[in-house]
């Protein structure tokens, strides 16, 4: 992602450059993709509202939800923001192995996460809500499902992250670095307390 | 390509090639032939690749539209069959608006977005080339399918569930699918490289009410891409799921609702209609006080009116559905809004009118497209409010009268004030004018034809002749003046002479590729930053950052107000001033180095989205190809490094290698 940023922010005492905004490029971009995200999510979520109630064949969706797991594995991604803070303010202070260590845990708890949601997609096709089953059935499946691949594409940063700061291959700042990644994590938390809320905690 | 050193004695600029490896393969080091191109991350380079891809789509585009007009010249016609006439003006649309307009666009904002604001280049280079290789490959899957079972034929807002698998059963509409969102990734990266371009690039002095317009247009429309894409992205994954993995959303059996395709599908689409207008606003609004020798009147209020229109243009969708039974309150809000909408393009117009009002006026060829847009687009723009009145616009959905307005405001206006654009910038891109005498019959051919071919849709529509008809019949075409058979070979004339009016475009473009005759530096006596430098400009761009004073720099460097008279008195040449500014050259600039990722992980989102028709071992080559450039392209810096380049010699001056083209 380091591009003429990275250049940028090597040499800005050198040549005098300065981003207009303040801002560095990486970081715009990311809050921009993010603001781009929040849409991608609302179409989703609302797709979901439009048709959460109409199940013509199936179980219903209080029928099936498991609210006390889902509440766990909903506190497991949370304290994953935690961690990530920790592993940003690590990274601040130019703490490598505390850095690594922060975004291991936060990798493993996103991929708790992502673990519990695979157990419960296994048992709702057990307990008979296909993804062609209802209109309930596929917007569920494809809103949460969503939300897993972007927690795993986030497991698969925090990784290849303490990678390369382990192989000393880093190319931009390496507290920005996590800091960005550090964003999107947060992002896809908050649309996960979104989601909990919509889908599990309201009844239809 | 990288880093360009000026040993002190000389001023000519010298590429140096980074030579090692940094990541996992050797970067591509050439500077002459295809490699130059196809591994350049050089937004100039990108601009004109943008431009060339774009204008082969607007061919084949354009040859679509002929075959629809031939198909419709005569009762009964036989040239198409229904399901072909179905596929082609699902294409003919989808081809002009996704790979003709946007890219078109995209061209001119990659190219002179930076020049504008005093920048060197944008501000993610790959990921701008991505963009680009992105977009070929989209608009390779989605032509595709015309050889590989033939094309979409759902229209171009590809209303479910007409789209679904019973409807259309061929992997057209899969193609489509695939095509469109692999071209939506590539406009969002575009997008989000331009804002940051903007927001974060501008040379010291340039703060945003000292930027062009040109370059404010294109800051609100990437605005509305960024916001809008991510809608129709879910609209597309929604019927992607339905139609190749079994999901329910628009069976309508399962009860589902038909509405939220079109209301997902026009939340993106009403917006892309500005995306479509407002760059070409922005051309004009260089073009007009170029050529009127006056400065832009009132350069505040088209700037707030381009961002309102942007703003209030996402809340005016519904306007698309006022026939679909959405209740007279929502039928009420939408149509008041779409009414208001018209307020700040109006003001535009007047803006463009009393820029040009008590100028010395200089009819070029450029100027008098600029013109043909504020003529065309206001015709347009008057049946677009037309629409906006529902009880009007029930008549009028889905009539020939709504393909005259929209062809109006698009053609008439985005087409105008792109050739404008053309004929603007092709001395400061290729360093040679396009030639004047063919751009005057290129200029009339193109507006007789167009009204020729898109004045008389009026008149059918409103006698009641339906879009997507695929024949007429003479029985039914009624008579006298509302003949529909005579609008309707009126109208086909009309579109060949259109033809041969963009053909006289082409031919230019030949003759001025082979004519020897330099342009001058600063042809136009312009107004703005692009024009400080050399036609084409140099690799860097500006031998030195420009330090900005004044809205419209260029021309503040050239005139000086005359206290006496208060009128403003040329004081410089613009070729003088661009020959100081390679006297007084930059020593060490740093520009990104070529990349093989772009384009490999481009062909890895085309195989990964091609494995939705042929099945997840393609999926998993396309996926693994991704994964692999995603990495490579995180482990490579995108500067070279000193250590990356030839060692240097004995006075520590890195070595030259091959002199900048």
């Amino acid at each position: 992602m380091a591009e003429t940023a990275t250049h940028t922010a090597d040499h800005a005492s050198e040549h005098g450059h300065e981003t207009s905004t303040g801002l560095t490029n990486n970081k715009l971009a990311m809050w921009l993709f993010l603001g781009s995200e929040c849409l991608l999510f609302g179409g989703l979520i609302s797709t979901y509202m439009l048709y959460r109630g109409r199940v013509s064949d199936g179980p219903h969706p209080m029928a099936i939800f498991d609210i006390p797991f889902t509440s766990i594995s909903s506190f497991v991604l949370l304290m994953s923001s935690l961690t990530m803070v920790l592993a940003v303010s690590s990274a601040q202070r130019g703490d490598d192995s505390r850095t690594n260590l922060w975004l291991t845990i936060t990798a493993v708890l996103g991929a708790t996460f992502v673990g519990g949601q695979v157990y419960e997609f296994t048992a709702f096709i057990r307990e008979g809500l296909g993804f062609s089953t209802s209109l309930f059935g596929s917007s569920f499946y494809t809103l949460t499902g969503f939300h897993g691949i972007h927690v795993s594409v986030g497991v698969l940063m925090l990784l290849s992250t303490v990678g390369i700061i382990r192989k000393n291959k880093i190319t931009g700042t390496k507290a920005e670095v996590v800091e960005l990644v550090g964003l999107y994590w947060h992002f896809v938390d908050v649309v996960w307390i979104i989601i909990f809320t919509l889908v599990y905690l309201i009844p239809s | 390509m990288a880093i360009i050193e000026r040993p002190g004695t000389g001023t000519t600029p010298v590429v140096v090639t980074p030579q090692q490896t940094l990541g996992a393969v050797k970067r591509p080091v050439a500077t002459k032939g295809w490699r130059e191109w196809l591994f350049t991350v050089d937004h100039k380079k990108i601009g004109i690749m943008y431009g060339v891809v774009a204008m082969v789509f607007f061919i084949i585009g354009g040859v679509e539209a002929l075959l629809i007009r031939l198909q419709l010249a005569m009762p009964d016609g036989q040239i198409l069959s229904a399901d072909k006439y179905n596929q082609m003006f699902t294409m003919h649309a989808t081809t002009m608006v996704f790979l003709f307009a946007m890219p078109m666009a995209g061209a001119f904002a990659n190219y002179f977005l930076p020049l504008q604001i005093g920048a060197r280049d944008v501000a993610f280079p790959r990921i701008n080339a991505l963009s680009l290789w992105l977009l070929i490959i989209g608009g390779l899957v989605l032509n595709a399918s015309w050889f590989l079972g033939g094309a979409a034929d759902g229209g171009w807002f590809m209303y479910a569930p007409n789209s679904g698998p019973i409807f259309s059963p061929s992997h057209g509409v899969d193609f489509w699918v695939i095509g469109l969102q692999i071209a939506g990734v590539a406009s969002l990266l575009g997008s989000i490289n331009l804002i940051v371009t903007v927001l974060n690039m501008r040379a010291p002095g340039m703060s945003l009410m000292k930027m062009p317009v040109f370059t404010w247009m294109i800051l609100v429309v990437q605005f509305l891409l960024v916001f809008s894409l991510p809608v129709i992205t879910v609209a597309l994954v929604l019927l992607m799921l339905q139609r190749s993995y079994g999901a329910t959303f628009f069976d309508v059996s399962q009860g589902a609702d038909p509405l939220l395709w079109q209301h997902l599908f026009w939340i993106f689409g009403h917006p892309e209609v500005y995306v479509l207008i407002l760059p070409a606003f922005g051309i004009i609004s260089e073009v007009l006080p170029t050529f009127a020798r006056k400065p832009l009147f009132g350069y505040p209020f088209v700037v707030f009116s381009g961002a309102s229109i942007g703003l209030v243009g996402f809340g005016v969708w519904a306007h698309h559905m006022f026939a679909s039974g959405l209740g007279p309150v929502s039928v009420a809000v939408f149509s008041v809004a779409t009414m208001a909408i018209a307020i700040p393009t109006g003001v535009k117009i007047f803006n463009w009118l009393l820029t040009m009002w008590g100028g010395k006026i200089w009819y070029t060829t450029a100027m008098n497209f600029a013109i043909g847009l504020v003529v065309l687009f206001t015709i347009g723009g008057l049946s677009g409010v037309t629409h906006s009145v529902a009880p009007s616009d029930t008549q009028q959905t889905d009539t020939y009268y709504i393909v005259a307005h929209f062809h109006y405001v698009l053609f008439g206006g985005m087409v105008f004030g792109l050739f404008s654009g053309f004929y603007y910038w092709w001395p400061k891109v290729f360093g040679k004018m396009l030639n004047e005498k063919l751009g005057a019959w290129n200029f009339w051919f193109m507006v007789i034809g167009m009204n020729m071919t898109f004045g008389p849709m009026h008149i059918l529509g409103l006698q009641g002749q339906p879009r997507r008809m695929y024949v007429w019949t003479e029985a039914r075409a009624g008579e006298g003046f509302f003949n529909l058979g005579f609008w309707n070979l009126i109208a086909s004339i009309g579109s060949f002479i259109l033809a041969v009016g963009i053909l006289f475009f082409l031919i230019n473009v030949v003759i001025t590729a082979r004519s020897k005759q330099q342009a001058p530096l600063d042809p136009w006596d312009a107004r703005t930053l692009e024009w400080l430098t050399t036609s084409p400009p140099k690799a860097h761009n500006f031998d030195r950052i420009p330090v900005v004073h004044h809205l419209d720099e260029f021309f503040h460097r050239k005139y000086e107000e005359d206290t006496a008279t208060h009128t403003m008195k040329k004081v410089a040449e613009g070729e003088d001033l661009v020959r100081a500014e390679a006297d007084a050259a930059d020593a060490h600039i740093h520009l990104p180095s070529p990349s093989y990722w772009p384009i490999l992980l481009s062909i890895g989102v085309g195989l990964l989205g091609l494995g939705v028709v042929y099945g997840i071992p393609m999926m998993v080559i396309g996926f693994a190809i991704t994964l692999f450039s995603a990495y490579g392209w995180v482990l490579e810096p995108s500067v070279a490094e000193e250590i990356d380049f030839e060692p240097s010699d004995n006075d520590g001056n890195t070595k030259e290698i091959a002199p900048l083209g």
